[in-house]
């Protein structure tokens, strides 16, 4: 079974169409990257995979699942976690806390003992921050710890947003444009990162990207969009040579 | 049904002074996003401005009006320079401006309210005019409701025309659509903010004046509930849109008279704001007002 | 760890003992009592409201509606079971569920609404209890609608007072120090991230909601039982600013912030009472108007906490 299925999915804002007719089939661990010029409804795709903004028409299944009319926290808490293009952190959270919030989901205790601080909180709470400093560890973020997000280098908030991520236990990880304003050392670093995270983690990713040497270097397929629909699929190699892809990316005659 | 019609028109004079106050609500949070709480007061001082022009200084009752718009024009820049905008200065959160605009507020009421000044009590308003009643046929209409008819007509009519026709207004919706991009193109945003307060105080007292008149009594804390209630009508039209702020407070008057009238005045004001709470709820952009997605 | 809780508790207890001491003896007049135990009770409806909105971000002006049927409902429920012991504490009881409970029934539809709008409805909404208080007698003549209400005993001594104070604040703390806390917070900071973050954002700005509203209902049960008359406009809308000052002057999520600050303020307005010649006794509301703003404009990020990124976080499109 597919872990994603898009089934012919569509988004409309006030008449203007962002996404048309969209389908995308995910398997358990692929790596694929979602391409496209700006506007082309990349991150809508994920809006309505989260559902933030559900799909006007068409249905997301998540192993088999219908996901239609769920509220975004239960679809994260389904397994599906995303990043953001422009970066969300709680500014005035700590680092850990961050990590700690998105477990929430999984806390282990109720209302009752956290107000009484039962045993059962503590040994709860004791196994989240060693769970979240082990992600932090991951991302090279121990250090950072108690800081505020908001005060984090823009490189780091950006592995802060994956460690958050992945807090919420996903099957799919969704990353929109996670190497946006890296140098070109960070994106190597980043690339080898996202590549360990998916073996360890067992992962199956959606990545939007613009960095064209990341992508290619990391995605085993890609979807390139344009004007809110598929116009290309295949290996980094073909979409290379595809002719459709580089008029979209560099007009119309860029191709002769 | 005679009586039905005499309420109808009794409701829309109470709209139409509600609608001059929401002009000024709508404007301002049009422009910088406030909640500008101490607009009720304005209107409060505008009323006895124009009281004390045509029953003190023994002023003709149109020039009172003129004098009160005036006065209130410069009260509302000098609240904007002196209070809102240190705080736009600092980049302050929006709340912290919403609490300085709530602590303007008590700041006129309780200044107001000194001995010295208008003096804590309420006091009963003699018409400089003697109150003619016509008749149309079975439906009788009083002088002061066609004057307050035809006044916030004519000033709604003014005002169209400045943000319309003017370079003022001009310069005002387009700081209002984007102030950054107005910045750029060389507008000077303090200035159009400033005079959208002083367009915006201008009609609440032109509203303080009529009010006076149709309803005779004055009082320091007169300003709060018609304040929110013409806000209630922004909201209701949907906030930042003039032609908004004109329909919602003509639904207002009506729904306040026609519940006094023909169901309850205990739980008139429960009534209002019961209005308000659906409207949020229902359309939270108001009834002509837009609203975007949020971009994730 | 557990040795900072005894030390904590140790002086709380010591704290306790010397106030009740300086009372009894009556070093402390029975008027600076009666404003310390005002303090105290105004200190648990201000933690509420550090719930709603400081910590949640929730923006209420609507605050003192929860105040003000916790103290009819304890006040009506007391004076129908008459004095004694059992009474007032069900009386307790029933005051910070009924508020709880309308927290509840108001919270569900409006939480949807964001700031100025969840602000103005929230005030809406207070319009609407003082509008009911002001007809009560409607409903039963034991409340007395717009003559106000007397005749609930007055029970409520101090060792009731302060240590329903210390519980509340504690409840509160453990509650902020919870995931359940976080992710209030995460709500505040960004409340789009949170709920992909898979937080309930709904219910968790409901329980807020709840919580803060019954620690209200609290309050004003205790008020009932501590000032012998009730009147609806003890609990209008500039009752819901006092709070909501003294929370945003605290310093939004600072639990210490609100405590100090609600403390300080309620003996602020006393001792502006106090100095004032008695002839300029209405300069009072002048002067709280200007304080206000001065104290806005001078530090908009709140007097206690705040730090830089605070102030610059929730940036005013203004």
């Amino acid at each position: 079974m597919p872990l994603l299925e898009c089934r012919n999915i569509s988004r409309y804002f006030g008449g203007l169409r962002a996404v048309g007719g969209l389908n995308l089939t995910l398997e358990p661990g692929e790596l694929v990257g979602l391409i496209g010029p700006n506007g082309a409804g990349k991150t809508t795709v994920f809006n309505m995979i989260t559902g933030i903004f559900p799909p006007t028409e068409g249905q997301v299944l998540l192993e088999g699942r219908d996901l239609s009319g769920l509220a975004s926290f239960q679809v994260t808490q389904l397994g599906i976690a995303r990043t953001f293009q422009n970066i969300r952190l709680y500014k005035e959270m700590s680092v850990l806390d961050n990590v700690r919030t998105a477990m929430h989901a999984g806390r282990g205790y109720g209302l009752f003992d956290a107000l009484l601080r039962t045993r059962r909180f503590g040994a709860a709470e004791r196994r989240l921050t060693e769970q979240a400093e082990a992600l932090l560890e991951r991302m090279k973020l121990t250090a950072r710890r108690d800081e505020p997000a908001g005060s984090l280098p823009y490189g780091e908030q950006r592995r802060l947003e994956i460690a958050r991520a992945l807090a919420t236990s996903p099957k799919l990880l969704l990353l929109d444009e996670p190497a946006a304003g890296m140098n070109p050392s960070e994106v190597g670093e980043l690339l080898e990162l996202v590549r360990s995270i998916q073996r360890d983690f067992g992962l199956t990713i959606l990545l939007i990207e613009h960095q064209m040497s990341l992508v290619m270097n990391l995605c085993q397929r890609l979807v390139v969009l344009d004007f809110g629909e598929v116009i290309a699929r295949g290996t980094p190699a073909e979409i290379q040579s595809d002719a459709r892809v580089l008029e979209a990316y560099l007009g119309k005659g860029a191709t002769a | 049904m005679v009586q039905f019609i005499e309420q109808v028109i009794n409701g829309l004079q109470l709209g139409f002074v509600y609608a001059l106050i929401a002009l000024g609500y709508t404007m301002v949070y049009g422009i910088i996003r406030l909640i500008n709480f101490a607009h009720g007061d304005v209107f409060m001082i505008g009323a006895f401005v124009g009281y004390f022009g045509f029953a003190v200084w023994g002023l003709p009752w149109p020039v009172a009006i003129l004098v009160s718009m005036a006065v209130c024009a410069v009260v509302g820049m000098a609240i904007e320079r002196l209070a809102y905008r240190p705080l736009r200065a600092k980049g302050a959160p929006n709340i912290a401006t919403l609490i300085t605009a709530i602590g303007v507020s008590l700041f006129i009421e309780y200044f107001t309210s000194l001995k010295f000044v208008f003096g804590p009590n309420y006091r009963v308003v003699a018409r400089p005019f003697a109150v003619q009643v016509f008749h149309l046929g079975p439906v009788s209409i009083s002088s002061v409701q066609i004057l307050v008819i035809t006044v916030v007509l004519v000033l709604v009519a003014g005002l169209q025309y400045i943000v319309y026709r003017t370079k003022v207004g001009k310069a005002m919706r387009a700081v209002s659509h984007d102030r950054d991009a107005a910045r750029l193109m060389g507008i000077d945003v303090d200035r159009v903010i400033s005079y959208t307060f002083a367009i915006g105080s201008a009609l609440a007292a032109a509203a303080g004046v009529l009010f006076a008149l149709a309803y005779p009594q004055i009082s320091p804390f007169m300003g709060i509930m018609p304040g929110l209630k013409a806000f209630t009508a922004a909201v209701l039209g949907g906030i930042g849109s003039i032609p908004g702020a004109l329909l919602g407070a003509v639904l207002m008057g009506q729904a306040e008279t026609l519940t006094a009238a023909y169901i309850t005045t205990d739980f008139r004001d429960a009534i209002a704001f019961g209005i308000l709470i659906l409207v949020l709820l229902l359309r939270p952009a108001g009834l002509l007002g837009k609203a975007g997605p949020e971009k994730v | 760890m557990r040795a900072r809780s005894f030390a904590i508790a140790g002086a709380i207890l010591g704290l306790y003992g010397l106030l009740e001491l300086l009372r009894q003896t009556g070093i402390i007049s029975a008027y600076w009592a009666q404003i310390m135990d005002l303090s105290l009770i105004i200190t648990i409806s201000a933690v509420g409201l550090s719930l709603i909105y400081g910590f949640t971000g929730q923006f209420s002006l609507g605050h003192a509606a929860f105040y003000g049927v916790g103290a009819y409902t304890a006040g009506f429920v007391s004076k129908t079971l008459g004095a004694g012991a059992p009474g007032f504490v069900l009386a307790l009881v029933a005051g910070a569920v009924a508020a709880g409970l309308v927290a509840l029934l108001i919270g569900l539809p409006i939480l949807r609404l964001r700031s100025d709008y969840l602000g103005i409805a929230t005030l809406g909404f207070g319009v609407i209890i003082r509008v009911l208080l002001d007809n009560s007698h409607k409903l039963s003549p034991t409340l007395g609608g717009a003559k106000g209400m007397m005749g609930v005993p007055q029970l409520a001594s101090f060792v009731w007072i302060f240590w329903l104070a210390v519980g509340a604040i504690w409840l509160a703390a453990n509650l902020i120090r919870s995931s359940y806390g976080r992710a209030c917070i995460s709500i505040r900071e960004d409340e789009v991230a949170a709920d992909l973050m898979g937080v309930n954002t709904t219910a968790l700005k409901t329980l807020a909601f709840v919580v803060g509203g019954a620690l209200a209902g609290l309050a004003g049960a205790l008020y009932a039982h501590r000032y012998p008359f009730l009147h609806p406009s003890t609990f209008d809308y500039l009752k819901s600013l006092d709070v909501l000052l003294v929370v945003v002057l605290g310093g939004l999520g600072s639990l210490t912030g609100t405590v100090v600050t609600a403390i300080g303020w309620v003996f602020l307005l006393e001792w502006l009472r106090a100095v004032l010649p008695s002839e300029y006794m209405d300069l009072r509301g002048v002067v709280y108007a200007l304080v206000l703003i001065v104290l806005m404009i001078a530090r908009p990020q709140g007097l206690l906490g705040g730090s830089s990124a605070k102030g610059g976080k929730r940036r005013a499109t203004a």
